[in-house]
């Protein structure tokens, strides 16, 4: 039973991925509507990095001085200026480990 | 390939933790793996196997993945216009490596290379290098089992991964106003039922994209 909904996840999963690319052709999408989805990464992730930052495991905002925001600020600013996205990610982490561990500690 | 390399620092934990989570929550190993090869997809599987053990219908659980991973429509839609030269088979092929880093590795690079061939090839490449990673990862973790801490807050690496591909774009004030749209709806929206907040969120935030277009003429 389990396996079988696995599955009909795994299709329409699929189908997400698909029916955009296979099954409409690019005469099927007006110009405004092309013109508005080079928006598509800006309006996608945030979704994505906002909760996993300001929502903590039991569905509750975080508080102001969480230790992920602080990270994260961290990280945007080095991201920003190096351009790199091997720093970005580390020195989120980094500068996250040494909050939980050393200060907030 | 190189493109999404330094992808691999979030999503070889995450995959890890996902593998993990699966066998905690008690189900089978081969199913947890299985997942990893259907649905292929990381918070997804996650939250599938969350409301399954919850005690919720497989019903809701399948509704769950569909809406969680209905943003890949999203990413159809801005690659199409790049792959709509391949035959109707290979795009059938394609589309199963379409997730979230390897869209936007090769949409960037896309939109850099306009006129040249053959610029599939670079999501192969990128889609290809992170199914194998989620493979290697998910099955890791379902034999480590907790073996990573939880301490070390590894989930934490996945804001960052997408931090990291939009951060360039907050030169640009249009798209900042997207962004901080889409975030604060999805924090409103986030107890929306079936996880909804992760496309009614960006669909928000796209309307105000194209009142932004609108204005700019």
């Amino acid at each position: 039973m389990t396996w079988l909904s696995i599955i009909i996840a795994g299709l329409l999963t699929y189908f997400t991925r698909m029916a955009m690319i296979a099954l409409v052709s690019r005469e099927m999408l007006s110009e405004r509507f092309k013109e508005v989805l080079a928006y598509v990464p800006s309006a996608v992730f945030p979704a994505i990095i906002f909760p996993a930052i300001f929502i903590n495991d039991y569905g509750a905002f975080v508080e102001i001085n969480d230790p992920k925001i602080f990270a994260a600020v961290i990280a945007i600013i080095v991201g920003y200026f190096s351009k790199s996205i091997i720093s970005t990610i580390l020195s989120g982490l980094f500068s996250y480990w040494l909050l939980i561990f050393l200060i907030f500690n | 390939m190189f493109d999404v390399s330094p992808h691999m620092l979030s999503v070889i934990p995450f995959g890890i933790i996902c593998g993990a989570i699966g066998v905690e929550l008690g189900f089978s190993p081969y199913l947890v793996y299985g997942m990893s090869i259907i649905i292929f997809g990381g918070a997804s599987q996650i939250v599938f196997l969350q409301l399954l053990s919850g005690g919720a219908s497989s019903a809701i659980a399948v509704t769950s993945v569909g809406i969680i991973n209905s943003r890949h429509l999203l990413y159809g839609a801005v690659l199409s216009e790049y792959l709509n030269k391949l035959s109707f088979i290979k795009k059938l092929l394609i589309s199963y490596i379409v997730v979230d880093q390897a869209f936007a590795e090769s949409a960037k690079f896309f939109k850099n290379n306009k006129s040249e061939d053959n610029l599939h090839y670079h999501l192969i490449g990128t889609g290809s290098t992170l199914w194998i990673c989620w493979q290697v990862a998910t099955l890791a973790g379902i034999i480590l089992g907790s073996f990573v801490p939880e301490e070390l807050g590894l989930k934490f690496t996945i804001p960052l991964t997408f931090i990291a591909i939009v951060v360039q774009d907050l030169k640009k004030l249009d798209h900042v106003i997207v962004m901080l749209v889409c975030g604060i709806s999805s924090l409103l929206f986030f107890n929306a039922p079936l996880k909804s907040y992760i496309i009614i969120s960006p669909i928000v935030a796209l309307f105000v994209a194209s009142l932004i277009l609108r204005l700019k003429k």
